[in-house]
């Protein structure tokens, strides 16, 4: 497994500087604290930016390359940010025995990038996750968190089209 | 000592209680091959090559992780076992990148040992899609070739574990894991300080020094320069390493006469500048503990170390002494003294010098390390042991079989002290050699600073010498380096002076010094064979105190005028960057 | 401090509450004017196709009707039959409602819950036999089935303490804490023979004594809910429906073993499980029955949530510890084993989920009791996760010893569309496939392994004829090449050489002499390996290899899909007896592989035909096949 990097450049308000450092100051002394600081980090800012893995680094006096060697390791970690229409196809088992696959290369299709990538101009993120727990609807795509299921791929265009 | 019983290959044997399988095979005599395992710095049962049978176990064991337990029964050698580590090195050799017969590790691969040792006849067997990676070259120093890279995470081990710098590390996951940095960024944007242990550390030829014997071979092969060579101290206890002699022996005299074969105008003993630095620095602690100021004063000899403050401690950079390092000093004497009094002018000549060090070939390009200015650097090339070694090779000269011979007199006049430099403490103890008679104002009646020797990872120690009391710190590896700095910042530990070095043990440990197997390393303390040499030939000099040498005082009688004056300064002292991470 | 008669109390209040829902149809005056009790199931499968958006519809329904004081609305975990969610269940009569829509909700209230009658055509049409209506444990997806785990999943209000009390909740922790030791404790886990639910069964006991035996000091208790095995949520469920059970369990374990702290590593991908666990730990703190002095007995015990972030490994119980310590979760080589040295060093228990949610009964109604159910060496029930080509998927508690047959025809209710069972996949990618010939093998540890799959985390994946048994070895492949850790060289390389070989194979590429590469290569990956992930990946392949060779062999000799499923290996063809000649299938051919003239029968040029099955689709005739 092998993330996509990003190529959107880094900005930040001071709102979500003020909550890393508040995280970062809670987990400081905590036994195994790299995995919540991340986790919270992805939280703030929707994902994780060198920037803010550097910053974790020097607030838990770990290298930076540690940090990054776990987030590169757990594929819910993104080092891209989200788009504004955020897409994502389940390829657990069930959907994928149901037809997920076609809904997959459709998204792809519809959005010109790849899975774990923003297009970019921001505007859409796309993403092929594992088994989001919809099996009862497979197969089943999310669009900014509203999960779509029993669906074709004919249905891809519609769908997005709401959000656009 | 409590131990236990153990069969090994049906032969008992009574073996510690709670070493390693690995480590109770080896008091039979017999090697367990590995990739991974790195004694002390990386035991991870990751390579699974050292798969032993344990009598009762469910599955193979490995021996690297193993503890043994009395009564146990291990076959290292069964067909089974043969079988097993001969398919893990197909799978290995499926995804390297087989270049062997022009790597830079041919003859010295581990992974090529063992697939001799093991009889591996077919090098495709399980060929198949594979990764494909950039070479890193954006450092002064190193190349990262991770197609060669068997993920045995030796170096990440050493980069991280040992040195507590994690420039690198294991990133991604899976078949698409690898030993990187951070956003897959280059080393040279990272804060790895070129130490190079991650290049001693490696089984094969992922990584290496970036090779800078094509341009010394073009210097010499140029009539119109004059190319001078000085070795570092602790070269003279390596480089036969390089040419079959066992850790341990002093080839001095050998190395000196291969040197001599090859072409260069000048072959030197960097000892000479080691007592020039010496001067300097004690003449700079005692005027820094008059004035009170930037103490506890740091040595500034290993660049890694250097380069480690300015990343990771750079509120301690006022600390560092603004000596230049020995080879620095040597460059820039050599270009501006001496070319003055042999007629030559700077520009032609081409200064080499040959050290245990990577980070050299960092430091020689650094800023304010050009004593005649106008882009001549004091010190054109910086060559590792390594690569001494390789000219000495593709000269074609017999190295055993030489007769020794001397270094040339360095700028004309007689030589000095100095070796100890090479060990962890060495500078220390040379510098207080000199600052206690300069303090006491007589000869010391015993010169062995004591506390100050061993591979101990930290050492301190209090003298008293006349009135004052010196308190000092010794560290190697910037793990516990990191350790000291932090004791000093907090307060806890009080010192005046301290000598840091960035590779465990000094320099005779440099990340440029001859690559030993792993097995080498788990049976011989190298660096205390290593340092011996330097320590032997310490006691056995007429001339043990660096204010002392003849040549450095003519050295400035001549033109330094004394030390610590302005002209020194501007040639002898150099400045520091406050990096940060 | 929280005392055990405040806990009789709760549970004299509340037990009446929660006493209509156990579906024996008749009514419990709990004296709060309550008549009815609606269930609606907040599980992951039935939110994510909008039960909450139902249950605000019934809530505002009710209103209208005027009746929010007589029935109370529940959201509960998984009832199990996930394939009909959204699910819904009125009691005391306990009729089960199906695929229900918030806009069922005005028929629903006005005809039931006011009426008086239910609304038939939305019932589960297995609980409608005329004109009776059955209640859901009287369905044979229910009869067979014997609830331990998942007891109370779908019974109780999951956010609400007080509900997990009346069903006799905590009272085990008070027993061990007031009425045991530690010694008599673990005695009770071992005489129950109960062994580890989530994967290789070790006696649950055993890992308890290991870790007792260490020298008193700091040790930890830590439940594994990294459920990573695609196709099984029955932790998910548990965590989802019944919270508590896994925290009381967590604190009399770290009794029996002299912890006074727990961890649960759950995955990220489970949010509802999550949320659900942070209200359970806040309220048992709260009451007091985690935290200093339990029951004023001098017992302290915390448990901190800690989340996964999407890495299968983590499930293997050394690699969970190095994530929870904020590592690459990548395993360590066991000796030692964390019951020696585990996380942080210390001496440290992992018990998943499952075998969690089992305790504390085990404590309540005894060793005997637990030991009554299941086959000689594997006692007591095993949730599996029911999928792939049968009926009623979902969650199954069987007692051990069911055979899969009664698993897979009778609670499953058989392979759908008239075909057959051809094999079952237990133990997700770290198992194997039990083939047609042993379906009457009685499930248990034993059983599954000596048959060459495992019980593994309880995945039961139904293939029928038209499953290609290469196929799915490769597609399980594909996931552990995915998820290995990527530490040692047997699973890193080895299984990415395997999955390249099955490639071959169902590509047609394939050699007979890839098959016993395939094997050696299997064989060596299994004994090499660091940890279980890569010791049990090579099993699909395996097992496949064991019973259905002459599958492989079909793919390299005779270069045919029995299963007419590996696209490389098949053709589409017209039946000219059946072909009308209608240019319909020709018009949608998007490569123009399909000639032929009007009324005449068409063909497929097989060099153009990609093969997308367009052509299959658009045929009204059925003339059209794949060989």
């Amino acid at each position: 497994m092998k993330k996509k990097l990003t190529t959107v450049a880094f900005t930040e308000t001071k709102e979500q500087a003020d909550k890393l450092d508040a995280l970062i100051a809670k987990y400081k002394n905590v036994g195994g604290n790299l995995m919540p600081v991340l986790q919270g980090a992805q939280d703030i800012y929707g994902y994780l930016p060198l920037e803010v893995q550097k910053k974790i680094a020097i607030g838990l006096d770990v290298s930076v390359s540690e940090v990054y060697g776990v987030a590169s390791f757990y594929s819910q970690f993104s080092f891209n940010p989200k788009g504004k229409v955020s897409i994502a196809v389940c390829l657990g088992t069930a959907c994928y025995v149901k037809g997920s696959g076609k809904l997959h290369e459709k998204c792809m299709e519809i959005t010109g990038i790849g899975a774990g990538d923003i297009s970019p101009d921001g505007r859409f993120s796309y993403d092929a996750t594992r088994c989001i727990g919809a099996c009862g609807l497979a197969p089943v795509m999310t669009v900014n968190g509203d999960v779509y299921g029993r669906i074709t791929p004919a249905d891809v265009d519609g769908i997005i089209a709401k959000y656009l | 000592m409590e131990t236990v019983t153990v069969k090994i290959n049906g032969r008992e044997y009574e073996v510690p209680a709670g070493i390693k399988i690995i480590d109770a095979a080896r008091i039979a005599k017999i090697d367990i091959p590995t990739l991974c395992y790195l004694k002390d710095v990386n035991e991870i049962g990751a390579c699974r090559l050292c798969l032993v049978e344990v009598k009762g176990a469910r599955g193979l064991m490995a021996a690297c992780v193993t503890t043994v337990s009395d009564g146990m029964e291990i076959w290292t050698n069964t067909p089974r076992v043969v079988e097993s580590r001969k398919t893990n090195l197909e799978l290995i050799l499926s995804t390297h990148k087989k270049e062997c017969l022009s790597c830079i590790r041919s003859n010295s691969c581990e992974l090529q040992k063992l697939c001799r040792d093991l009889g591996v006849t077919d090098e495709n067997r399980f060929e198949g899609k594979n990764n494909e990676y950039e070479k890193d070259e954006s450092t002064a120093f190193l190349v990262r070739d991770n197609n060669k890279c068997i993920l045995c995470r030796r170096c990440v081990a050493a980069c991280q574990n040992m040195q507590g710098i994690g420039a690198i590390e294991t990133i991604n996951r899976g078949f698409d894991a690898c030993v990187g940095s951070a956003f897959e960024q280059p080393l040279a944007a990272t804060s790895c300080i070129s130490c190079g242990q991650c290049i001693v550390a490696c089984p094969v030829g992922a990584l290496y020094e970036k090779d800078d014997t094509d341009k010394v071979w073009d210097a010499i092969n140029d009539p119109t320069k004059h190319v001078a060579i000085c070795t570092a101290p602790s070269i003279r206890a390596t480089i036969g390493e390089c040419f079959g002699f066992e850790p341990g022996v002093d080839t001095e005299g050998k190395m000196v006469a291969a040197l001599k074969r090859l072409g260069f105008d000048g072959v030197y003993d960097m000892n000479l500048t080691a007592d020039l630095t010496i001067m300097e620095e004690a003449t700079e602690f005692l005027e820094r503990v008059k004035e009170g100021k930037n103490l506890p004063l740091i040595t500034s000899c290993s660049p890694g170390w250097i380069k480690y403050c300015e990343h990771y401690f750079p509120e301690f950079t006022d600390n560092l002494s603004t000596c230049k390092s020995p080879q620095q000093m040597f460059g820039a004497m050599y270009k501006t003294y001496y070319a003055a009094r042999r007629g030559l002018d700077p520009a032609d000549i081409v200064f080499v010098s040959a050290i245990p060090c990577t980070a050299k070939k960092f430091e020689v390009r650094r800023p304010g390390q050009s004593a005649v200015g106008s882009g001549i650097y004091d010190v054109d090339y910086a060559i590792t042991t390594r690569e001494l070694a390789r000219m000495i090779e593709k000269a074609g000269v017999r190295y055993k079989d030489l007769d020794d011979e001397e270094f040339d007199k360095p700028f004309d006049i007689g030589s000095g002290a100095g070796a100890i430099f090479g060990a962890t403490g060495g500078v220390m103890e040379a510098a207080l050699r000199t600052a206690a008679e300069v303090i006491l104002n007589k000869p010391l009646e015993k010169l062995e600073f004591e506390d100050v020797r061993g591979t101990a990872p930290i050492k301190t120690a209090t003298y008293k010498l006349g009135d004052m009391e010196v308190r000092v710190a010794v560290a190697s590896g910037t793990k516990n380096a990191k350790e000291l700095l932090n004791k000093v910042k907090s307060g806890e530990l009080k010192v005046d002076f301290i000598e840091i070095m960035a590779c465990p043990g000094g320099c005779v440990n440099g990340g440029g010094q001859p690559v030993q197997s792993a097995a080498t390393k788990a049976a011989v303390n190298l660096k205390e064979k290593r340092a011996s040499i330097l320590y032997n030939a310490d006691s056995k000099m007429a001339l043990r105190k660096s204010h002392e040498n003849l040549a450095v005082q003519k050295l400035y009688d001549e033109f330094l005028e004394k030390p610590g004056s302005h002209k020194a300064h501007e040639i002898l002292h150099t400045h520091y960057i406050k990096r940060g991470l | 401090m929280f005392t055990i008669e405040q806990l009789n109390a709760i549970r004299a209040e509340y037990a009446p509450k929660v006493e209509m829902r156990h579906g024996h149809g008749h009514f419990v005056d709990a004296g709060d004017g309550i008549r009815k009790n609606v269930l609606i199931c907040g599980g992951t499968g039935c939110t994510s196709s909008g039960s909450m958006d139902i249950r605000d519809a019934l809530v505002t329904e009710l209103k209208l009707a005027g009746i929010e004081d007589e029935i109370k609305v529940v959201t509960t975990g998984c009832f199990g039959l996930c394939a009909l969610g959204p699910i819904m269940i009125v009691y005391p009569e306990g009729t089960f409602y199906s695929k229900v829509t918030a806009d069922d909700m005005h028929e629903i209230v006005t005809e039931h819950l006011v009426g008086g009658e239910p609304v038939r055509h939305l019932l589960y049409k297995e609980t409608v036999k005329g004109d009776e209506i059955l209640a859901l444990d009287q369905t044979p997806f229910y009869a067979k089935q014997k609830r331990v785990a998942l007891r109370n999943c779908g019974v109780i209000d999951p956010e609400c303490i007080n509900e997990y009390i009346a069903v006799d909740g905590y009272q085990a922790l008070a027993k061990v804490l007031t009425e045991m030791t530690p010694d008599s404790v673990i005695q009770t886990i071992l005489d129950s023979g109960i062994r580890g639910r989530g994967g290789a069964g070790f006696p649950t006991g055993k890992k308890w004594t290991f870790a007792k035996d260490q020298p008193a000091g700091k040790k930890y208790v830590v439940c594994n809910a990294d459920e990573g095995d695609p196709g099984a949520f029955m932790d998910r469920s548990v965590l989802e429906g019944d919270p508590h059970a896994v925290l009381e369990a967590m604190a009399i374990a770290g009794f029996a073993i002299g912890a006074d702290e727990g961890y649960i590593y759950v995955r990220a991908e489970y949010p509802i499980a999550v949320h659900r666990l942070e209200i359970a730990i806040k309220q048992a703190e709260e009451i007091g029955v985690l935290g200093e002095n339990i029951f004023g007995t001098g017992f302290n015990f915390k448990v901190t949530l800690r989340l996964g972030a999407g890495a299968f490994v983590c499930g293997e119980e050394t690699a969970l510890l190095t994530s929870i310590e904020g590592n690459r979760g990548e395993p360590r080589p066991r000796p030692p084993f964390p019951a020696v040295k585990g996380l942080f060093g210390k001496p440290t228990i992992i018990n998943n989920v499952e075998t969690l949610a089992n305790i504390a009964q085990i404590i309540l109604k005894g060793a005997d009791w637990f030991a009554s159910m299941g086959t000689e060496r594997s006692k007591g029930t095993k949730v599996f996760a029911l999928g792939g080509k049968i009926e009623n998927t979902g969650l199954v508690e069987i007692p051990m010893g069911t055979t899969l047959r009664e698993v897979v025809e009778e609670i499953g209710g058989g392979v759908p569309n008239g075909k057959h069972f051809k094999a079952a996949q237990t133990g997700g990618p770290s198992g194997g496939c039990i083939p047609a010939h042993l379906i009457d093998t009685p499930i248990d540890y034993d059983n599954l392994t000596a048959i060459g799959s495992m019980m593994g985390s309880g995945g039961l994946i139904v293939m029928d004829e038209d499953t290609c048994m290469v196929d799915i070895a490769k597609f399980f492949l594909e996931f552990t090449v995915d998820e290995s850790c990527g530490k040692c060289v047997p699973c890193r390389v080895g299984t990415m050489r395997l999955l390249e070989i099955l490639e071959k194979i169902t590509s047609g590429n394939g050699t007979l002499a890839d098959i016993d590469k395939l094997e050696e290569l299997s064989k060596y990956i299994s004994s090499a390996s660091l940890c279980a992930l890569g010791q049990t990946a090579p099993n699909p392949v395996l097992s496949t290899l064991r019973y259905f060779r002459d599958e492989y062999i079909a793919h390299v000799t005779d270069k045919t899909c029995p299963a007419h499923v590996c696209k490389e290996l098949m053709r589409y063809q017209i039946d000219a007896t059946k072909c009308k000649g209608c240019t319909a299938c020709a018009r949608k051919c998007p490569v123009g592989a399909i000639t032929g003239g009007i009324r005449q029968p068409h063909t497929i040029d097989a060099e153009k035909c990609i093969k997308c099955g367009v052509c299959i689709s658009t045929c009204k005739f059925d003339a059209i096949v794949k060989a």
